[in-house]
């Protein structure tokens, strides 16, 4: 049952441990139902593990993490979350289809619904035309799309994406986030959306800024940019950073010009 | 336990090997070709060929299933379709039940051209049936699939997991009778030999050979290479983690 008026996730001192490091440090924050949240950070600042603490992967997690109503993770929640891993956890000696096809039955779909559940997951990721070869000689794009459709399977209320267009080309890259849209917007699903790639922000409802484990800012890309007197969320992003590290006290005057830097995609 | 999901499991690692046909091959054949070129060696002893050709009937399938197994859990666990598969509604049961039932089916296949093929055409002189054969074999890949499961958990490379088959199955060839008889060895390494499962693999094969019948001494080396082989399982079961660090 979908939780239409709390949030979708709901997070109080949630703090992660590797070791003896703390990765994601008392963080606390909501993520609405049937938007595009878009979490975001440099590489290592903890993006992957607040991901995982969601799905109910990462161990020694501590603090409260509500997902759908439930304590992340439990075992209610695993056919109503979808969650796509960096990088595609597919067999790569299986085809787009047969991947698909196990993992619906996994899901509990009905036999036989199964291939039309499938057939739309990979009309979804406009992938119906490799349906029947094998992901291991598919592109990284590609395999990464078969990745993505399989947590489409089922129409989960919510998508949890690890850098879902990481290494695609503009057009790809366009036609997936409309597809986010579309399914936020038709299906009231809830997605979060990781990328190191600035410019993605803009086109997320909410965004979640991350940063060496800990949360610069959860608001949305218009508050955020007039907060920061930033024209993009990327120099919203950079003075935050700047703001964060002269302390609280501390204030950048506006117009500081932003370091030059060049935030590529990871091959 | 879900049925459903088991089955989809094993009809998946069927179909993994599907596209895989030289490794079927591989997995069939090379069990046959070792038992001819055995039969050749020992051309001139047959009561030998007829002991250690029963010894090797009951190895095979123990050493292939371990390391098709341990191989295929391990890319499991490095690919991240297990930690998916683990954040979906699958059971750790589900899982484990489906490869077992998936190469349990080669193993089947294998152990029935095996021993067919021993039986027939070679000459192995059987006094009891050629059942009984087929299923201490299938036993013995049973315990082969739990074992390389469980040893998967501590391979973080292809390269060590391969190197855990003469780690873990190559004492336990040497022990096992397959050379010197058990009682024959010092008695420390009959002591060894004597709780090491391969040895109880290998003596079922010899039960069947030697006599007629079902004896109770074929009853108790099915007996531990089952009850081995659900252990090891467990534990493999165990190092199924939802949650990791």
């Amino acid at each position: 049952m979908m939780n239409k008026h709390g949030p979708a996730i709901e997070a109080t001192a949630l703090s992660v441990r590797r070791g003896s490091r703390t990765v994601l440090d008392d963080l606390r924050f909501a993520v609405p139902p049937g938007r595009i949240t878009g979490l975001l950070g440099p590489s290592g600042c903890g993006k992957s593990t607040l991901m995982r603490a969601i799905v109910g992967s990462q161990a020694r997690v501590a603090g409260t993490l509500d997902v759908l109503g439930r304590p992340a993770g439990h075992r209610d929640l695993r056919a109503r979350v979808g969650y796509v891993t960096q990088a595609p956890s597919v067999y790569t000696d299986l085809t787009a289809r047969q991947n698909l096809d196990y993992y619906a039955a996994v899901l509990g779909i009905p036999r036989r619904e199964r291939a039309t559940h499938v057939q739309e997951a990979l009309h979804d990721v406009d992938l119906t035309g490799h349906a029947d070869a094998l992901a291991g000689n598919l592109s990284g794009g590609q395999r990464g799309r078969v990745s993505l459709a399989v947590a489409l399977l089922g129409a989960p209320e919510l998508l949890v994406l690890d850098e879902p267009t990481v290494g695609l080309d503009p057009v790809l890259r366009r036609d997936l986030w409309q597809l986010f849209h579309r399914l936020a917007a038709d299906r009231g699903t809830t997605l979060l959306v990781s990328s190191h790639v600035m410019d993605e922000a803009e086109r997320c409802h909410r965004l979640l800024l991350l940063r060496e484990g800990r949360l610069l800012a959860d608001d949305t890309p218009e508050a955020l940019r007039e907060r920061t007197g930033a024209t993009t969320v990327e120099d919203a992003f950079l003075h935050l950073v700047d703001e964060a590290d002269r302390g609280a006290a501390a204030h950048a005057p506006a117009g500081s010009p932003a370091p030059p830097t060049v935030r590529k995609a990871a091959s | 336990m879900n049925t459903t999901r088991t089955l989809a499991t094993a009809r998946r690692v069927l179909r993994q090997l599907g596209h895989d046909p030289r490794t079927i091959a591989l997995m069939l054949v090379v069990p046959c070709v070792l038992l001819t070129l055995l039969k050749y060696v020992f051309d001139d002893a047959l009561r030998t060929f007829d002991s250690a050709g029963a010894a090797l009937l009951g190895i095979f399938p123990l050493v292939t299933m371990f390391l098709v197994t341990s191989i295929a859990t391990l890319r499991e666990r490095t690919s991240g379709t297990l930690e998916r598969l683990l954040s979906m509604p699958l059971g750790k049961a589900d899982l484990l039940a489906g490869y077992a039932l998936a190469f349990g089916a080669v193993a089947v296949v294998q152990a029935a051209l095996a021993t067919g093929l021993t039986v027939l055409a070679l000459g192995l002189d059987v006094s009891g049936s050629s059942w009984l054969l087929l299923l201490v074999a299938l036993a013995d890949a049973f315990l082969g699939i739990a074992l390389g499961l469980f040893v998967s958990a501590f391979a973080a490379s292809e390269f060590q997991a391969v190197q855990f088959m003469p780690a873990v199955l190559l004492p336990q060839i040497l022990l096992c009778g397959l050379f010197v008889p058990r009682g024959a060895m010092q008695p420390a390494l009959t002591g060894l030999s004597d709780v090491l499962p391969m040895s109880y693999a290998v003596d079922g094969m010899s039960e069947v050979v030697h006599h007629a019948g079902v004896t109770g001494d074929f009853v108790r080396d099915l007996a531990v290479v089952a009850g081995c082989a659900l252990l090891a399982l467990a534990l493999g079961a165990a190092t199924l983690r939802r949650r990791t660090a």
